[in-house]
């Protein structure tokens, strides 16, 4: 008997395939973003703690030389001192015209010898031949490809851990390569010194400890990034959910009569909820795989996209490729099922309370509506209030994030009241008893819809809000780029010795120039870079403060006083007029807060003669000058002809400029394409709850039909029936966008970001997006309005013959 | 101590990463490297120094200890050189790599630890006037191109110890004229040992500095030649006697048969080498070694100068965790001889 009952029941979806895939694409949709963002995050997180542990060589602790190089006799009477530390030589070789940063390091010492022994080995090259001529290169597997097209003398090994454009090497090759056998760039010391060592500030003086970076704290900074991807994935599930929730409750609704026939038949309830259970299930199953293959495409086509944000606004590689975690797959099965019994849990529930012979009735749908339109609608009201406090009483990301998520329940729940007012105030304007009908029918449909409309309505202000967002920060980004980069030309010279030169070369030519020269410290346990500048009219004129006291360049010329960044003003709270404490005996004031984009960490500016009297060896390696813009070029060129300045170290303005809206733009790739997504499953879901209300629909039309109207006239009503919705949706989103952007801008970046930008208004995207909206509704319209067009008139006559 | 070839070979190192497949089959052909060879007469000061052009080298010194506590202890410092090609070079483009390893034996508990260094810019070598070798802050250092006086130390982060050490009695050469053959194949290697030195000094452990005195062994060798390729592994013993008698044997595991050999070393310390065969030694009972089942008891005799002894370890749980792994540490020796020693035992997977 199961087995018949079973077949029944599924029989359904022999009649109604469409359904079974509106079903299954919904939820694979749904399944597919949410793990989609999973997937990215797991191996984002994945790829931090990895390079916390085997790669952290960027951020270890080291020993640099105040100038120049440190002599390797100098690594060696320190390694004689019992300090442990491994060797760094830097610098920069070209192959073929191909230029690359070359690392060398000992492999006997290096923390990551392991890794590369492991790589050199699974490259079934004894890993002892990188010691040996012609020695061996490591590099990821994108510069390993240009290193091996590029260069044959030197076999190479690809090592997915390695950051892009390194070659890695034993010192024995490295120094070879770059022509320095007596010095090292740096020190890197390792982890666990003995006790009782003598201090390295008492046997190096000349060197500079340099502390290592906390390994959390690419964690901490990239937390609000995984946030926001997770609130965007959620929000995606949710819309899918919206999708299959009208669908599950249409097929079952559709097998009423089935379900009391069964029942008549004597298939006890139990067993058929049961069986009802099972098949949601198998659906939510074979859906949830689906999305899962479907999820983990997108993870690896956004991947790069990621990789790029990260590294753009946190300095953070993300490296490695997607690999398939047991754990998300689980977790994507399992949300799914949750997901689907979410859906359909209402729906099974009003089933099982079925007296065993009530007739199918179709829901008196308009008479309710009104109701359950305020009662909605009161919750709505409610929980935006609650998400105010919130954001009134708590402060951070996550009350940040609370906020938009109650904001966005809050107005979907708005939503229907307001569009079956907007349609009420539009059926005023009607002339004529079809445009009444039109209007009236079209509130009529709004309960079998409203969930679609939520759906479009969330992804369209989401679009508003993100877009505003991102457009603002892109028109704040480029004008501070014009303040902040004044110079034409900027150089970074090999080092201090050479930048001595050029610097008394370019005072030759006559050029002004602006040494850009920083110390390294920390600030409250954070990274923070002091710059010194030399007092110039251009930073008076250009430099982008925020707030400053009226004297700031006077006070900071005259070593009196400092700048400090957006990001360490906010973080501490600090106001211009008060106090850095550097060091215990090393206070400055605050004059001025400036904006400093794209930079995770503290900075501050101070006059370049007064750092130097507390930091007397701070590197002198980095150049603006100041030229016309006719002599750019010339100067470039002569500057290259003079010293041995590789072209990467001598950048005009404009390059710098072009370069740094790439990397903008690069980052926010992922925000757009998960928008743009989000906005078609949108769009899918006003389909599908056409499709869904197009049953339902004859014995509706079938009478305005029997009075005269046409079908065609009946089908062009269904499109702009469509229309209506999806525009009174799409400017009910506007408001809604709006207070998004704001948020993002004011809240979440403040948060996430420590910088605030001011908002800009879009009015032309909001326009394309407004006809787009009306596109999605168009397309989503007109499968129903064909069949009605093509419908037989035997079947609208049926409706008035058959017991429904 | 021969074998110790094949093991730092392996040993040629990068941390953890074993690589005996760059080297298997090297048997007797050396790829470019000096062959020991009987001919060969000792030559010192300068056979203390290194020796470039052979593949591996060692200084070794083990030595049995008794705490001011009245506990026993034992220490182990050996500087390894491992030649990746013959010959020297300046700077980074030495092919030479040094490894050094220290460690402290106590009844219960065994500290170790590792450096690694390249040759050419002076972070390891040894320099023979005066006598010193050396790896970062770890020396033996002679004061002057003798090896009759001289200071030890190692340091990490959990021990360290600085030990004076005085001979009291000649070098001894191994095998003839300190040419040792090490298998039936020919095999063999440049061996002298100074079995002879009194040793005094402060091992500093977790619980506190521990004022020590005893009697210290060092050996050199140096060769090009690994084991023969059916040979597993060995079992190296160095026992003092109280009669003032030392006796070097070692046995070298094969499947064709083990192969035996040593040297007698009388207490005015003439050395008389073995015959092949003439010292036995057999295990009497295993312990549980890091999940290896590792002979910590034996019987060993030679049987033309009476002796029959049995030797237990001081703490069975000597096993030297480093690059490449191994069991080493301090033995009593009680039957026909009392004293004490140190055994080695490698090829235990």
């Amino acid at each position: 008997m199961t087995a018949t009952a079973f077949l029944a029941i599924l029989s359904h979806w022999w009649r109604h395939p469409l359904q079974l895939a509106t079903l299954i694409t919904g939820l694979a949709l749904a399944a597919g973003l949410w793990s989609a963002v999973q997937a990215i995050n797991a191996e984002a997180r994945a790829s931090y703690s990895q390079a916390a542990e085997q790669l952290g060589t960027a951020g270890a602790a080291r020993l640099v030389p105040e100038t120049g190089a440190i002599p390797v006799a100098r690594y060696a009477e320190l390694r004689r001192s019992g300090w442990q530390l491994a060797p760094v030589l830097e610098g920069i070789i070209r192959f073929e015209g191909q230029s690359f940063d070359i690392m060398g390091v000992d492999l006997l010492q290096h923390p990551q010898a392991q890794g590369l022994a492991l790589a050199a080995e699974a490259d079934s090259a004894p890993a002892l031949d990188a010691l040996l001529p012609p020695g061996r290169i490591f590099a990821h597997p994108e510069t390993a490809a240009l290193l091996d097209a590029s260069q044959t003398d030197h076999p190479v090994t690809s090592m997915t851990g390695l950051p892009r454009g390194v070659a890695m090497a034993d010192l024995s090759l490295a120094s070879r390569l770059l022509g320095q056998s007596t010095s090292l760039s740096y020190l890197l010391i390792l982890p666990d010194q003995r006790p009782g060592l003598r201090p390295l500030e008492e046997l190096a003086p000349e060197l500079t400890f340099i502390p290592a970076r906390a390994a959390s704290d690419a964690a901490r900074l990239t937390d609000s990034f995984h946030l926001n991807l997770t609130a965007f994935g959620l929000l995606s599930f949710a819309v899918g959910l919206f999708i299959v929730q009208g669908t599950i409750a249409l097929s079952l609704e559709q097998r009423r009569g089935m379900t009391r026939t069964l029942r008549g038949l004597g298939v006890p309830m139990r067993l058929l909820a049961s069986l009802f259970a099972a098949e949601l299930a198998a659906i939510a199953l074979v859906s949830g795989i689906a999305g899962l293959a479907g999820g983990y495409l997108v993870a690896a086509a956004l991947l790069p996209g990621v990789k790029a944000t990260l590294s753009g606004l946190y300095g953070v590689p993300v490296d490695g490729s997607l690999s398939l975690r047991p754990s998300w797959i689980l977790s994507g099965l399992a949300m799914t099922l949750g997901g689907t019994a979410l859906a359909g849990g209402h729906a099974l529930f009003m089933l099982w309370r079925m007296p065993l012979l009530a007739a199918p009735a179709t829901h008196a749908r308009g008479q309710q509506a009104r109701r359950s339109h305020l009662t909605g609608a009161g919750l709505g009201a409610v929980i935006i209030i609650v998400g105010c406090i919130i954001l009134h009483l708590f402060h951070g990301l996550i009350a940040g994030f609370a906020f938009l998520g109650s904001l966005m329940l809050g107005a979907a729940l708005l939503l229907p009241l307001l569009v079956s007012a907007s349609l009420s105030l539009g059926a005023r304007t009607a002339k004529g008893p079809y445009a009444e009908w039109l209007w009236a029918d079209a509130r009529a449909q709004l309960p079998g819809i409203s969930l679609a409309l939520m759906a479009l309505m969330l992804a369209l202000a989401a679009n508003i809000g993100v877009g505003t967002m991102v457009s603002s920060f892109r028109l704040t980004f480029t004008g501070w780029l014009d303040q902040r980069l004044f110079a034409e030309v900027y150089v970074t010279t090999a080092n201090d010795v050479q930048g001595a030169e050029l610097s008394e070369w370019l005072h030759a030519q006559g050029i002004h120039v602006l040494p850009r020269r920083h110390h390294d410290t920390r600030y409250k346990g954070a990274p923070l870079r002091v710059y010194g500048f030399e007092d110039d009219p251009a930073y008076r004129k250009n430099w982008p403060l925020i707030a400053a006291l009226p004297d700031v360049w006077d006070q900071a010329a005259r070593g009196q006083a400092v700048l400090i960044n957006e990001q360490l003003a906010r973080r501490n709270g600090l106001v211009p007029g008060n106090t850095l404490e550097l060091s215990p005996d090393w206070h400055l004031s605050i004059a001025g807060i400036y904006s400093d984009y794209g930079n995770p960490n503290g900075q501050a500016m101070m006059s370049l003669p007064a750092l130097l009297t507390r930091e007397p060896n701070i590197p002198n390696r980095n150049f603006g000058l100041r030229a016309a813009q006719s002599e750019v070029h010339k100067i470039i060129k002569n500057i290259r002809e003079e010293f041995d300045i590789p072209p990467e170290s001598i950048l005009d303005q404009a390059t710098i400029k072009a370069r740094s809206l790439a990397v903008f733009d690069r980052t926010f790739v992922i925000t757009a394409t998960l928008n743009l997504l989000t906005l078609g499953v949108a769009g899918f879901a006003l389909l599908t709850s056409l499709l869904t209300l197009w049953n339902q629909r004859l014995p509706q039309i079938a009478p305005v039909w029997a009075m005269g109207a046409s079908r065609r006239q009946l089908a062009a009503g269904e499109v702009l029936r469509s229309l209506l919705l999806a525009a009174a949706t799409a400017i009910l989103a506007l408001p809604l966008g709006l207070v998004l952007a704001w948020t993002l801008l004011s809240v979440i970046n403040v948060e996430a970001f420590g910088w605030q930008i001011p908002m800009y208004l879009f009015p032309f995207d909001w326009l394309r997006l407004f006809l787009l909206a009306l596109l999605a509704a168009i397309i989503a319209a007109v499968l129903p309005a064909r069949r009605l067009i093509r419908i037989a008139p035997a079947e609208l006559l049926k409706v008035f013959a058959n017991e429904r | 101590m021969s074998v110790k070839s094949a093991l730092v070979t392996m040993a040629v190192f990068w941390a953890g990463a074993a690589l005996p497949q760059s080297y298997a089959g090297l048997g007797s052909s050396a790829e470019g490297f000096a062959i020991p060879q009987q001919s060969t007469r000792l030559n010192f000061p300068a056979d203390h120094g290194p020796h470039p052009d052979f593949r591996i080298e060692w200084w070794y010194l083990t030595a049995n200890l008794e705490g001011s506590d009245g506990a026993s202890y034992g220490i182990q410092w050996t500087l390894f050189r491992s030649a990746l090609a013959p010959g020297e070079a300046g700077g980074w483009q030495s092919p030479q790599v040094w490894m050094a390893h220290a460690a402290v034996t106590s009844q219960d508990q065994h500290f170790f630890a590792e450096r690694l260094a390249r040759g050419g810019f002076g972070q390891a070598g040894v320099e023979t006037a005066p006598f010193d070798a050396w790896v970062d802050d770890w020396q033996m250092r002679s004061v002057d191109e003798t090896l009759e006086q001289i200071s030890l130390s190692a340091n990490d982060l959990t021990f360290s110890y600085a030990l004076n050490l005085t001979a009291d009695g000649p070098l001894v050469l191994h095998g003839r004229h300190g040419y040792s053959v090490k298998s039936a194949s020919g095999q063999a290697s440049h061996y002298y040992s100074q079995p002879h030195y009194q040793v005094s000094g402060t091992l500093s452990l977790p619980d506190g500095p521990v004022e020590v005195t005893g009697h210290g062994w060092l050996d050199r060798e140096w060769s090009s030649q690994p084991l023969a390729e059916d040979q597993s592994g060995w079992d190296w013993f160095s026992l003092r006697f109280d009669s003032g008698e030392k006796l070097m044997g070692f046995l070298l595991r094969s499947k064709t048969g083990d192969f035996t050999s040593g040297t007698w070393i009388t207490a005015e310390g003439k050395a008389e080498p073995l015959r092949p065969g003439a010292f036995q030694a057999e295990a009497l009972a295993v312990s549980d070694v890091q999940g290896r089942n590792i002979p910590t008891r034996w019987h060993a005799s030679l049987p033309e100068k009476g002796v029959s002894v049995e030797i237990q370890s001081l703490n069975p749980q000597s096993w030297m965790g480093t690059s490449f792994s191994y069991w080493e540490g301090p033995v009593s020796v009680s039957g026909s001889h009392s004293g004490k020693g140190y055994l080695e035992m490698t090829g235990y997977e």
